[in-house]
């Protein structure tokens, strides 16, 4: 019933790379196979269920603009190297920001202490595996003049002034990043991707006058693996007047209800929802510990049948999207909950194997100061059959919830919020009053439970989305249709 | 197992002086490239952290960093940037490349070093504030995984109930850092510092009905290790509270008085933190504009800003823009006494900074709380609660509910519900809202029992009413 061919017409072709980031020499152009092989040789020298390497150069910038200036330009890069082995349950971990033999070989011994099993051979042979092509940038935004991105801001700043008298402040930023990994695995694998990310944010500030002098703020924020083109697609005017229409809509936001009603969330930034109900709770390293109160229900319904998750690290140029996750294994589409009944949790290599599973693609890491984790790449619901103006219609009174900020779970009982910033009073089947801003508050498997109806109109969120765990951020892609949920909380001021 | 990493290779005291003399370096040679002046934080530090799981090592983590940010002026033009290449050959084109990326930004007359008199003397002598503890790098990893394994069976021991969670982990992060700022006449200020912070904590779980988990944690942390709780202190704590949240449930709508505990407070303190800031005012995101001098909060709230307080987590000697450090009474008898400014925000003002700027390596320099301290009042926590006759008691709050620009505040929060001043049923999954000017002016109650574990300070804390959403 779900037409999952909605979803693949946005899966790239794999295209061969001979672009600008193909030919960029970094330092990590220096690292050898024979480097490598002596670093994991050493890693190793104390036994050890695995290993890897991870090099990262990440080159980042960001310009600013607010007061119709160029307020700061920023530059910076991160260069290093971390290593791992891996025993049983345990992992040693160490890493270094200088390349030099004796700085690396300082920190393979280090992460090697783990182990005290005796030394193991290292890799006869390391091997290049090719790798699928999910974002094909030929000239990431890096490459372009830095002019260029400054129009860009000029652009979005001018269309937010004009667009109404009411608006006092406007920001607008451009941030990017080249990134570039290489891996080696203990068993012989090695990869190069280069992960290329832009990012747009467009935020201002309305006053109106008299009437209690009502401020209210707005903002609209994109990008993903993508070079300069993203601005064809999605312009700078483009969110400017995004943000203010949030704005002005919200200037004259009343007191939203408390309690539980029912609420339908509009197709894209509602995704939130997917990552916070059911993502967190079904990444495998809260699995295997029974931590998660998804574990151990693989094959039981979890959501309602209309409900199909999946997590997707292959969608052209989405920000979560992956060709290589951080530990080795190619970005994949899995698909987590199917028609409602729990399929598979998101693995890294170390739960898999002690899960005895594979690995799914979900092993990522913020930078090469830490491990990898399991984590979301892009993270969807497939569509459904209704009609979103049917949805709307077949609610008496409660909340159409547009635009959020972010969510937060806790794991352990399935509890999760997530903030509303731009939502409405549905009252007779009609979207009416603007509501300030509140938090929808419900447990996982039961808030899933309750998906009553569900759109056939799919969007992916054009969002800046980024994942937090344990203190490690990774940008990560949400998407849903249209949602109804008969019943969740709705943390108002009004009861 | 044997302590890994490399002691000799920990930052001491010769590295304070190392990292003091690249900052001075740095900032001379981007003035002679052509900046006209400039300002540099360069920083060394030393983590080592491992976590211990069911009574066996998970993770053993160590590493050595190193960071260098450099901001350029140039005709009122500024860059920023930053680089973990100490090379010689290495900072000079960082440096070269710094002064050409100033031609991008647009003039701005506000956007220049504090003033001379305003920055800290050239050979100023810095308040020793007792940062740093040599017997911090007496625990290796050896130890520190002795030391969880400890917290973590504690935890255990309360209740055949419990299992292992998250597990416990020890943490311990030894750091040198500088900041140095020039301009044409020569290096202006040039300071350093060094200190040790430490931290342990455990989770351990148990089974709730519907496979719903619940989690208890706790942890301890200072700059001393004599500061920390015992480990079987830290444990014992984490499971009470796992066991105490068995059977949460949600409760129906209503609107009731509100008790947040210490923990919950410091949350409350830190969106107050934000709204205060030069930052957000002069960029109008918040509904603090223009209310200095006006009643923000209950004449029961005290708040400052304190960064000269021996062995706390948030003290410095000195500002991240080289101001000195100083002592700011933010709100006195609710009565909001300043915003906490830089010196880009000040000016904006109209001001001069008030010694707040914070500075990352990456960032600009921004507003940054020190020791952030709602003063404790004369009540015990139990006190407020037991005069409650039917409330909730709050001890976490999940999500970001919070519009800097109305006020408006809605945060998901579980605890336990007060009847007749006793604490009864735990409660989960409902949310509590209200205007955050509203929240601070309905504060009937402020608490003795302050939480000094981290730069954020609070007591319990009692408001009068909320509207909680629930069933």
């Amino acid at each position: 019933m779900h037409d999952v061919a909605h979803v693949d017409v946005a899966r790239s072709q794999a295209e061969p790379s001979s672009d600008w980031s193909a030919q960029r020499k970094t330092p990590l152009s220096a690292i050898t196979d024979e480097i490598a092989r002596r670093l994991l040789l050493t890693a190793l020298s104390r036994g050890g269920d695995a290993a890897d390497l991870f090099f990262e150069y990440s080159d980042n910038a960001s310009y600013s603009y607010e007061e119709e200036k160029v307020k700061t330009t920023s530059r910076g890069v991160t260069l290093g190297l971390g290593v791992r082995v891996l025993q049983g349950e345990a992992t040693g971990y160490a890493y270094t920001e200088e390349l030099t033999d004796e700085a690396m070989q300082h920190a393979a011994r280090t992460a090697a202490q783990i182990a005290a099993s005796g030394g193991k051979a290292p890799p006869v042979d390391i091997k290049w595996p090719p790798l699928p092509t999910f974002y094909s940038v030929p000239v990431p935004s890096m490459a372009a003049p830095p002019e260029d991105k400054l129009a860009l801001l000029r652009r979005a700043d001018r269309t937010a002034r004009a667009c109404d008298s009411r608006i006092v402040k406007v920001n607008a930023g451009l941030s990017e990043e080249w990134r570039e990994i290489r891996l080696f695995t203990a068993d012989g694998r090695a990869y190069r991707d280069v992960q290329p990310l832009v990012r747009f944010v467009v935020s201002v500030v309305a006053e109106q006058s008299g009437d209690g002098n009502k401020r209210q703020g707005g903002s609209s924020s994109g990008g993903g693996r993508y070079g300069m083109e993203y601005f064809d697609a999605h312009s700078p005017e483009s969110h400017a007047q995004e943000a203010v229409r949030v704005a002005l809509a919200m200037l004259d936001a009343k007191e939203a209800p408390a309690g539980e009603m029912e609420v339908v969330l509009a197709a894209g930034d509602s995704g939130i929802l997917l990552h916070e109900a059911v993502g967190h709770g079904l990444e495998a390293d809260f699995n295997r510990k029974k931590a998660s109160n998804y574990a151990d229900r693989v094959g039981q319904p979890v959501a309602s049948s209309l409900c199909t998750v999946v997590d997707d690290g292959t969608l052209s140029g989405s920000r979560g999207s992956i060709n290589v996750d951080d530990e080795g294994e190619p970005g994949q589409r899995n698909v987590l909950i199917e028609n409602g009944v729990l399929r598979a949790y998101m693995q890294d290599a170390l739960s898999a194997r002690l899960m005895g599973t594979n690995p799914t693609g979900n092993g990522r890491r913020e930078s090469f100061r830490v491990a990898p984790m399991p984590r979301m790449t892009n993270t969807y619901l497939l569509p459904g059959p209704h009609d979103p103006q049917e949805i709307l219609a077949s609610v008496k009174r409660g909340v159409y919830a547009r635009r959020f900020s972010g969510g937060q779970v806790d794991i352990q009982s399935g509890d999760f919020v997530f903030s509303l910033t731009e939502g409405y009073l549905i009252e007779d089947g009609r979207v009416t009053a603007p509501l300030k801003g509140v938090q929808l508050i419900g447990n996982g498997p039961d808030v899933l439970t309750k998906v009553s109806m569900l759109g056939n109109d799919f969007v992916l969120s054009d969002g800046s989305w980024t994942c937090g765990k344990e203190g490690q951020s990774v940008p990560v892609g949400i998407g849903t249709p249209t949602v109804k949920i008969a019943a969740i909380t709705v943390g108002g001021t009004k009861a | 197992m044997k302590a890994a990493g490399d002691v000799a290779g920990l930052p001491g005291s010769s590295d304070e002086r190392s990292v003091r003399e690249i900052a001075a370096r740095v900032v001379e040679q981007a003035v002679k490239a052509g900046g006209q002046s400039a300002e540099v934080v360069v920083s060394r530090t030393s983590e080592m952290s491992v976590r211990v799981r069911a009574g066996e090592p998970e993770l053993v983590h160590e590493a050595q960093s190193k960071h260098l940010g450099l901001r350029v002026f140039r005709d009122h033009r500024s860059s920023l940037t930053y680089t973990s290449d100490f090379s010689e050959a290495g900072l000079v084109q960082f440096i070269e490349n710094a002064v050409s990326l100033c031609r991008l930004a647009e003039p701005d007359p506000l956007n220049e070093l504090p003033g001379r008199d305003e920055l800290l003397p050239k050979d100023a002598v810095l308040p020793d504030l007792h940062l740093w503890d040599d017997n911090a790098l007496t625990i290796d990893a050896a130890a520190a995984i002795r030391l969880a394994k400890a917290c973590e069976a504690a935890a255990l021991s309360v209740s055949s109930a419990l299992r292992a969670g998250h597990g416990s982990s020890y943490g311990r992060s030894v750091g040198v850092g500088a900041f140095a700022c020039a301009d044409e006449s020569g290096v202006l200020f040039c300071g350093s510092n060094r200190g040790t912070y430490q931290s342990q904590s455990v989770e351990v779980l148990c089974d709730d009905t519907g496979g719903k988990k619940r989690s208890g944690s706790y942890w301890s942390g200072g700059r001393f290790v004599s500061q920390l709780l015992s480990p079987e202190a830290i444990g014992t704590e984490a499971g009470r509270r796992a066991l105490r949240r068995l059977g949460a449930e949600k409760i129906a709508t209503c609107e009731l008085p509100i008790v947040f505990d210490p923990e919950t407070a410091r949350a409350l303190l830190r969106t107050l933190a934000g709204v205060i800031a030069g930052g957000a005012i002069y960029r109008k995101a918040s509904y603090l504009c223009g209310r200095e001098g006006t009643v923000i909060a209950s004449p029961l709230v005290n708040i400052v800003d304190d960064p000269l307080i021996d062995r706390a987590p948030g003290s410095r000697g000195f500002d991240g823009e080289g101001l000195p450090s100083r002592r700011n009474v933010v709100v006195q008898k609710g009565v909001l006494q300043t915003y906490l400014l830089d010196t880009y925000s000040a000016r904006k003002l109209g001001r001069k900074s008030n010694g707040c700027a914070g500075r990352s390596g990456a960032g600009s320099p921004h507003v940054t709380t020190s020791n952030f301290i709602m003063e404790p009042g004369e009540i015990s926590g139990e006190a407020l609660v037991s005069e409650v006759s039917r409330g909730l008691y709050v001890t976490e709050m999940m999500g970001f509910g919070f519009n800097a620009v109305t006020g408006d505040f809605s945060r998901g929060a579980g605890g336990f519900l007060i009847v007749d001043g006793k604490l009864t049923q735990p409660v989960s999954e409902v949310t509590i809202s209200a205007n955050f000017d509203d929240l601070l002016k309905n504060i009937d109650g402020v608490g003795s029992d302050i939480d000094r574990r981290s730069s954020t300070m609070a007591p319990t804390v009692r408001v009068s009413k909320m509207m909680i959403a629930g069933k």
